[in-house]
């Protein structure tokens, strides 16, 4: 009979604990956001174009703020659309 | 001095030189003003994210100037609502982050670095999904070697 002893969680002992959410402006040190960068821009807003909660994203109140400003600019140039759908 | 920075869209049917004067028109009123143009970015033909005046497409121009009161704004907002060939456009002041971000720009030193950002990431989503796909299947191999023992 095979050893047991490689065996020693019944279960994945990683299911469950959830990775650590960071502001990116802070980790990575960016202080100015964009509002030409659309590409940049689209990982802050849904398929709708509306923009992510705080909770998703984890940014800072701070930067999220500044998010949602470069958003609303870029939306007024139509580099971002206000409305759609199946944006990603 | 404080700097601005002066986004718009020129509509897309103007020939060539038409468009061309028309950036001009607006760089040569801001240094007749007195200011200094930092930056003139052509950013080219776009597609419009939706149409504005039955087009779907404009040229963007960004005028980057620095200068030591704000009184032009005004004076170079109602210039650009007037004219017919500009389709939107936009004036912001920059802060000290964002007169940097721009020079950074110029140089070739900003989209590098978010792109390598982006990279990271994604590698690590992929190491995250590879990690959990692969760790449940040893637990049943050591089963089945146990049963062809037997």
């Amino acid at each position: 009979m095979a050893s047991r002893d490689d065996i020693k969680f019944l279960s994945n002992p990683n299911i469950g604990s959830r990775r650590k959410k960071y502001c990116r402006f802070k980790k990575f040190g960016i202080k100015h956001i964009d509002y030409k960068d659309a590409d940049f821009l689209l990982q802050f807003i849904n398929e709708q174009g509306k923009l992510l909660p705080r909770r998703i994203t984890g940014n800072s109140l701070k930067y999220q703020k500044r998010v949602a400003v470069a958003v609303k600019r870029a939306r007024h140039l139509a580099i971002l659309p206000y409305v759609t759908d199946l944006l990603k | 001095m404080r700097q601005y920075e002066v986004t718009f869209i020129v509509d897309p049917v103007l020939s060539g030189d038409e468009i061309k004067s028309t950036a001009k028109t607006y760089e040569d009123m801001l240094t007749t003003e007195g200011s200094k143009i930092v930056n003139v970015d052509d950013m080219g033909l776009r597609q419009l994210a939706y149409p504005i005046n039955k087009r779907s497409s404009g040229i963007y121009y960004t005028l980057e100037f620095a200068i030591e009161s704000g009184d032009i704004i005004p004076k170079l907002e109602l210039a650009l609502r007037r004219d017919e060939r500009i389709m939107r456009f936009l004036t912001i002041k920059l802060d000290k982050y964002g007169v940097k971000y721009n020079e950074d720009k110029r140089n070739g030193l900003i989209g590098k670095v978010v792109r390598k950002d982006k990279k990271d990431k994604k590698d690590r989503k992929d190491n995250r999904g590879s990690i959990r796909k692969e760790k449940p299947k040893p637990a049943p191999t050591p089963t089945i070697s146990k049963t062809e023992e037997e």
